[in-house]
């Protein structure tokens, strides 16, 4: 018998496209290789024992002691998770949140800072009460933990550990774990808060095909027209709301083990959870970069509710005169 | 160097038990705590088998790989072990295992599972323990491989179904048996432990 070592990943390739070849070409076989209860059956597939495997990618029986969970006798799905965890994942991971950050990067070279055209007023016009304020910033810092907290349980060990040692990551990456856990409430809560308030605001109207026809206000000194949030504040408010629903769900299920879901269902949630946060990610630091550094007087709308009177008719013509009508301009002293 | 690996013959092993009970008693692992099982497929029908399962020290050990604290590896011998002081529970091993080795003190809702326990091969801790200490026994069991014996659970198989040791030498018995009475239900396991099966 040879042992065979090295070569694992390109090994791993070959035998997943076997693996297909021969469960292709097996596939009338291997529908004959099954007990009468449809049980794989050992007797009929012994000469097999891959294409057994390939067949019952979980093989689960009778166990004796009291934990039942512990019936399941082999899930080679478990590589297959390995795989994405450690090779999809880590590339994934890395080309969507580094090659957002070099977009913005270009972004900024190439279009600089948005300024407001007509120079600031000295007016100002309130954009958000402070309930919309809070739950903002109640979603936005339990975000940044959840998003760190998260980014390192996936590359902690690839960034931190060679840095800090085994002992210092270990006792990082185990606060991290908790704070990641307990921080994910308060995320809901402000998802909760923030949809509740909002979503009015956000169904999609004609006008946001005006606004994407004359590139969102991009382009230098030309602002399409919009009502209190543009077609690009949509889109990033009904991703939120997708992802973030997304993200709780597969992550609640992960946080009660077995309530739910055996391990087979928490390895398909651990890939959801795992992707959608990454785009998450990516999504958010785009927004962080529209509403800090790519855009003049645009921070302020969160930072103290009040935005400058040219800003918001440049960004959002129809949405301040719609304010204007209902209760005027309002002098900050 | 020895590859230390695991072998069931699942056409030997009559559910008995003794396996696990062996191992809770060597390594006097916590309650709810079972790092060997028998499972047994196809109870009460034709074909019916049972596999004494734990963890199989598998080549490229998937658990060690998805670690996302890097405290599991592989010795020499082929063995994998892991750190208790540096595991974070974070239960990523439990997902990547193929043979549900990595268990629990904890059921683990908000992530408070506890340190991961899982068979040693009867070879101590991955720690910083000294090779047979208290300390080590305290916190991962038996250390029979540092006095030249085997798992316990191997040892005293009643079947000699459970085969413990050098993977070649293992193999070699398994063949001797498939050439003297064919070859049954195969080494169960093994294609996925060790990326290689015993074919007839």
């Amino acid at each position: 018998m040879t042992r065979r070592s090295g070569f694992a990943g390109v090994q791993g390739i070959l035998a997943v496209l076997m693996a297909l070849i021969v469960l292709v070409c097996a596939l009338p076989a291997a529908a004959q290789q099954r007990a009468s209860d449809g049980a794989p059956s050992p007797d009929q597939s012994a000469v097999h024992e891959q294409q057994l495997l390939q067949e019952a990618p979980r093989i689960e029986g009778r166990i004796d002691i009291p934990d039942t969970r512990a019936s399941v006798l082999m899930q080679p799905a478990g590589r297959r998770w390995e795989y994405f965890h450690e090779i999809t994942l880590h590339r994934m991971g890395a080309i969507v949140i580094l090659g957002m950050v070099a977009l913005l990067a270009v972004a900024y070279l190439i279009l600089g800072r948005i300024r407001i055209s007509a120079g600031r007023s000295g007016k100002k016009i309130q954009r958000f009460t402070p309930l919309e304020r809070f739950s903002h910033w109640l979603t936005a810092v339990s975000f940044v933990i959840l998003g760190l907290t998260g980014l390192n349980i996936t590359f902690g060990k690839l960034v931190l550990l060679p840095v800090l040692g085994p002992e210092s990551f270990s006792g990082l990456a185990q606060w991290a774990k908790y704070l990641h856990n307990f921080t994910s409430f308060a995320f809901v809560l402000g998802l909760i808060l923030i949809v509740s308030m909002w979503i009015k605001d956000n169904i999609p109207r004609a006008i946001d095909i005006d606004w994407i026809r004359q590139g969102g206000g991009f382009i230098k000194n030309k602002h399409a027209p919009a009502g209190r949030f543009n077609a690009g504040e949509k889109a990033v408010f009904w991703c939120a709301l997708g992802a973030g629903l997304a993200v709780s769900v597969s992550g609640f299920l992960l946080l009660f083990p077995f309530y739910v879901t055996n391990i087979a269902g928490m390895q398909v949630a651990q890939v959801i959870h795992a992707v959608i946060a990454v785009l998450f990610v990516a999504l958010i630091i785009a927004h962080i970069y529209i509403g800090t550094l790519g855009m003049e007087g645009a921070f302020e709308a969160m930072g103290t509710g009040e935005v400058d009177l040219n800003w918001a008719k440049e960004h959002h013509d129809q949405w301040l005169a719609e304010k204007l009508a209902r209760d005027g301009v309002r002098q900050t002293p | 160097m020895a590859r230390m690996k695991f072998l069931c013959d699942a056409d030997r092993c009559i559910d008995c038990n003794a396996c696990v009970t062996a191992c809770k008693n060597e390594n006097e692992v916590p309650w709810g705590i079972n790092r060997r099982r028998v499972v047994t497929i196809n109870d009460g029908k034709p074909g019916e088998r049972s596999v004494s399962m734990a963890c199989m020290h598998c080549t490229d050990a998937p658990c060690a790989a998805v670690c996302p604290v890097s405290c599991i590896f592989s010795t020499d011998d082929g063995v994998v072990l892991h750190s208790k002081d540096l595991c974070i529970g974070c239960g990523y091993c439990f997902y990547a295992c193929p043979f549900g080795a990595p268990q629990y003190p904890k059921i683990g809702n908000f992530g408070s599972r506890g340190k991961m326990d899982k068979c040693t091969y009867c070879a101590g801790g991955g720690g910083n323990e000294a090779s047979g200490s208290i300390a080590e026994f305290k916190k991962y069991g038996s250390n029979r491989l540092a006095q030249g014996k085997l798992p316990l659970c191997a040892e005293m198989c009643s079947t000699k179904s459970l085969l413990a040791g050098d993977g070649e030498v293992i193999a070699e018995i398994y063949k001797e048996r498939v050439l003297k009475r064919g070859y049954g239900s195969g080494a169960w396991g093994w294609m996925t432990a060790y990326h290689e099966g015993i074919a007839p």
